[in-house]
């Protein structure tokens, strides 16, 4: 199973963000810590048979928590969780948002893959994208990471931004690949609605690259990465070999995850659910629970002392559940249609594509039983290409792979 | 209730030109009876039909019984039958007019009178009615009744001196107009006890009671249990209830008599076995023959109504049904589309009457409706000799079998201010009209005299003459014939391939103008596909304009973690919930919407 940890706290909210976050003051910040390490160790008591292999520090800005957070938190996981000795653990981080002191921190706490966002190596972009850094910054940050010890670095670009073209993007592309991170992750801006940037452009509107233009910028990424070492697995990301993001990969592969903190989705067992998206709200329920959160870590040690009596392991097991029950909004279990249907539209995100054998063994179906008119089709119309056994997209069925997903729906 | 003294009863209908107040009038009429307090009073008691008190026009004729007590003593039955008042309805308003004894003429103070108001006025001359004239909207600062009453007197030519000035939405001087009806409407003359003969004006279909049918008593009488036959369709049954009109309620009596106006229940299921216009009579006492009925009315504008979802096409069949059984204009018979499946030629009055049926065949029965272009019926004179009535352009012949071809022209009247005459006449010409002659009926007002193509003022014609004239011109045509006229088939080519439910006839001179109108507009109403998508309008084997839809060129989300997969899950949903919604013609998808888009093709 994977662990993912939300963050929702960041120092100003950029531009064409829809994340779940935004700023705060130290105590919303020191109270939300305290909450989400109750979730953690509820989660612990709940989940304390699953192995996990991956942590996702996620945000928001996690690296705006101070260097006690980070350790109170992985103090927390550490007892409550059994991490895999070789997990990989991320935390995403803002240019000048740590300083040396913090990065030898994480190092100590077990973080061993940093997630920077950098977006743009151009300082007058940056800007109007409302980021607070310069390319500068990052360039510090990066150096320190470096140095530090960190082997493991993903670097955040944005694409298609306003005002950009295919030549100005080669620019930024030739700069982030002279600094030798071992992935990339290039994202096409989405519009989304609700942001400043939605009010000032709209979907699709004035000043953005035109569609033609976002598919040039988006094929030269794929040229100029491959041809630079770097291998697109996914739709927007690329790595060196061996450097995939494990953690992601998960999501595409319907991996168990469970998502810790205000607003984190998981998927257990064939369930999807996610928690509630207000911050006191969340801090509230959990403090709450503390007392009794209290009685459970008492009954830890005694458990552990007497030698985990059955009986004891149930009742503790029933309080976490009740507990964390109280954050979930939305439950869903995904039926074997459901299942199939995610296996393709997840899987296809991924280069390499669903595995036929995989998909028969695991429903018991043949691929062509289930989706054998829609292949044909897609794969008459140049969309997708199945190759060592495998089903995966085309360049064509890439740019277009929302009609190309919505197919697989039963 | 005992049986009224026929000297005692009123039966009136009020006409107007669209806008004069006519509905606000009844309203009044309604109030100052004292059948409804002033709080039971929603605005526009008789308007119940949805529809109708959304678009603020009266759609169906409705009617209702009431009791004033008068200034002599006495206390009279009123049947106040509320008629439309758009030019499309003339054919209802016909209706109502043949069941009543004299009509309420509303003129509007400051407007005077309109087109319609002549048109109506002779309408109800023709049915022998006595005209009483009102002149509403005395409150206005525009309102001038010296000079209204004089147009009244000049144009029209009825007495007018005593016309009652009221404000119907004041409530002002509406006393005056109930005494009048008392003393100016004819009594109904009728023999109580001579054989049963009573005129349909109108019908409905309750799902509990049936076919309710509407009727003016002529003479005779009928209650529960007597044995009725419909003279034209000879359908007999037993009354089950008569009764007459509440406001908005049916109020069960124990008879009607001559020169009463009610309705009767019988054990009547079958929807076509009572017609408007038709007479009811006793069967065992039956009257010698039937009333003269209404002059049945054609339609003149034809187009195609598909459902949407093609499962539904009995349910079409079955609201079409029971619409044309108060609606008996309407025309429809079954037929078949490539693009659209199974469907139904439907014939309206005019294309407000097309728009109304859609929107209640979409609100009442809840259908999902495709709606091909209106047109008009030609007649193409084939050269072996024979003559075809072309409602369905897809039914034209080849062009080497046409000797020629006719279509319909009508003789209009347009009144307008001095000051957009200018306008009006250039959109005239712009429809082909040929001008007729101009009349002057005051300094400021003239009345226009067009010949114009049918085709060309079923689409917007109305709307551009409102928008050209800052909306005072007003408008009426009637039917003048057919003409030789050089006219071609227009058909659109989605991705290369004829698409059969935009097909339109044309008039030569202005198929290129339409057929890239038509191309624009598709394009804009077609999303992009896999492919690129020419579209094409073509005369003959000739490509007129084209447009191409450009192949979708990007369809991708960027970003997909694991709080982003259930939002995923719907978008991809909504997108394939969205292609079941769209017709496959060829290998295109093509979106309802634009089957309906061309029918609104913008005049400038």
């Amino acid at each position: 199973m994977e662990l993912y940890i939300h963050i929702p706290f960041c120092v100003s909210k950029c531009a064409y963000c829809d994340f779940l976050s935004g700023p705060s003051d130290a105590g919303t910040i020191r109270r939300y810590v305290e909450a989400l390490t109750a979730e953690v160790r509820a989660c612990g008591e709940m989940y304390h048979d699953r192995i996990i292999t991956t942590v996702f520090f996620g945000g928001g800005t996690p690296s705006i928590l101070t260097e006690e957070q980070i350790v109170v938190i992985f103090r927390a996981m550490r007892e409550s969780f059994r991490l895999a000795r070789d997990a990989e653990i991320t935390i995403e981080m803002n240019p000048g948002t740590v300083t040396e002191g913090k990065l030898r921190t994480y190092r100590e706490a077990g973080i061993n893959r940093l997630s920077i966002g950098l977006q743009s190596v151009n300082d007058r972009e940056l800007k109007m994208l409302g980021r607070i850094h310069t390319f500068a910054d990052f360039e510090t940050t990066y150096a320190l990471a470096r140095k530090v010890g960190f082997q493991n670095i993903n670097m955040d670009l944005i694409s298609a931004i306003p005002g950009q073209t295919v030549e100005s993007w080669r620019g930024t592309l030739e700069k982030a690949v002279s600094m030798n991170p071992e992935h990339i992750s290039a994202y096409s801006l989405i519009v989304e609605e609700g942001t400043p940037f939605y009010a000032r452009y709209g979907e699709g509107g004035e000043g953005l690259p035109s569609e033609d233009e976002e598919r040039e910028i988006y094929d030269l990424t794929r040229r100029f990465l491959e041809k630079s070492g770097y291998e697109r697995y996914e739709i927007s990301n690329y790595a060196k070999p061996g450097f995939e993001c494990r953690h992601n990969k998960g999501y595409w592969e319907r991996t168990d995850y469970l998502g810790i903190g205000v607003g984190a989705a998981s998927l257990v067992n064939n369930q999807r659910f996610s928690h509630i998206r207000d911050v006191a709200e969340y801090i509230r329920l959990l403090a709450q629970e503390n007392c009794s959160g209290r009685k459970g870590a008492e009954s830890a040690p005694i458990k552990s002392v007497s030698g985990q009596t059955a009986a004891i392991k149930s009742v503790s097991e029933q309080n976490a559940s009740e507990r964390i029950e109280k954050i979930v909004t939305e439950r869903e279990t995904l039926d074997v249609q459901a299942q199939m249907e995610e296996t393709m539209f997840l899987g296809l995100r991924e280069m390499r594509g669903v595995s036929i054998p995989e998909f028969e063994a695991q429903f018991g179906k043949t691929v062509q039983d289930v989706y054998g008119r829609v292949l044909s089709t897609m794969e008459k119309e140049g969309l997708l290409r199945v190759k060592d056994e495998r089903i995966c997209l085309t360049e064509r069925g890439v740019d277009i792979s929302n009609y190309v997903m919505s197919q697989f729906l039963l | 209730m005992a049986t009224i003294d026929q000297s005692k009863i009123r039966n009136f209908c009020i006409i107007a030109h669209i806008d004069h107040g006519k509905s606000t009038l009844a309203d009044r009429i309604i109030e100052k009876t004292g059948l409804l307090t002033s709080r039971e009073m929603q605005a526009q008691v008789l308007d119940n039909m949805e529809l109708e008190r959304e678009r603020g026009i009266t759609i169906k004729a409705q009617s209702v019984r009431i009791v004033y007590n008068a200034q002599d003593g006495e206390e009279y039955v009123f049947n106040l039958i509320d008629t439309p008042g758009h030019v499309d309805f003339n054919y209802e308003v016909s209706r109502s007019l043949a069941a009543c004894d004299g009509a309420i003429l509303v003129v509007d103070a400051a407007q005077g009178v309109e087109a319609q108001t002549l048109a109506n006025v002779y309408l109800a001359l023709d049915h022998d009615l006595d005209v009483m004239p009102v002149i509403n909207k005395i409150d206005l600062p525009s309102a001038d009744p010296g000079r209204v009453i004089e147009e009244i007197e000049d144009v029209i030519g009825i007495e007018a001196a005593d016309a009652p000035l009221i404000s119907a939405k004041t409530g002002l001087n509406i006393e005056e107009v109930l005494e009048q009806i008392v003393k100016k409407i004819p009594a109904p003359q009728g023999d109580a006890n001579a054989p049963l003969q009573a005129l349909i004006f109108d019908s409905l279909y309750d799902s509990y009671k049936g076919v309710i049918v509407f009727c003016r008593i002529k003479e005779g009488r009928v209650k529960k249990g007597t044995q009725i036959r419909m003279m034209a369709t000879g359908a007999e049954a037993e009354v089950v209830e008569v009764g007459y009109f509440g406001a908005g309620q049916f109020i069960p009596a124990d008879e009607l008599s001559a020169g009463m106006v009610g309705y009767i229940t019988a054990s009547l299921k079958n929807v076509k076995d009572t017609r408007v216009g038709d007479t009811v009579t006793d069967a065992q006492n039956p009257c010698s023959e039937p009333l003269p009925g209404y002059k049945k009315v054609n339609p003149m504008v034809y187009c195609g109504l598909y459902p949407a979802d093609g499962a539904k096409y009995p349910d079409l069949r079955d609201a079409l049904e029971k619409l044309q059984l108060n609606d008996a204009s309407l025309q429809f018979e079954a037929e078949t589309s490539i693009a659209l499946g199974f469907g139904f030629r439907c014939g309206f009055l005019g294309l407000l009457h097309l728009e109304i049926i859609q929107e209640r065949l979409e609100r009442e029965y809840n259908l999902d409706l495709v709606t091909t272009a209106p047109g008009v019926i030609y007649k193409v004179y084939k050269t072996n000799g024979d003559v075809i009535e072309l409602t369905n352009p897809s039914n034209l012949p080849d062009p080497s079998e046409i000797d020629y071809m006719e279509e319909p022209m009508v003789k209009a009247e347009i009144m307008v201010t001095a000051e957009f005459i200018g306008a009006i006449m250039d959109l005239c010409q712009e429809r082909r009209g040929i001008y007729q002659g101009m009349e002057y009926i005051e300094e400021t007002r003239a009345v226009l005299r067009y010949h114009l193509p049918l085709n060309e003022i079923i689409y917007d014609f109305f709307d551009a003459l409102k928008s050209r004239s800052r909306g005072y011109a007003s408008f009426d045509y009637e039917m003048l014939g057919y003409e030789r006229s050089e006219l071609v088939k227009l058909d659109i080519l989605i991705n290369k391939e004829e698409v059969d439910a935009l097909s339109f006839i044309v008039h030569a001179g202005t198929a290129y103008e339409r057929g890239r109108k038509m191309c624009e507009k598709l394009k804009e109403e077609i999303p992009r596909q896999l492919f690129e998508i020419p579209i094409q309008a073509a005369v003959g084997s000739k490509i007129i304009a084209r447009e191409t839809v450009k192949a979708m060129r990007k369809d991708v989300l960027a970003k997909c973690y694991g709080g982003d997969i259930t939002r995923k899950r719907k978008l991809l949903e909504k997108q394939k919930e969205g292609k079941k919604r769209m017709r496959q013609v060829g290998n295109v998808e093509i979106p309802q919407s634009a089957f309906m888009s061309v029918l609104k093709l913008d005049d400038k």
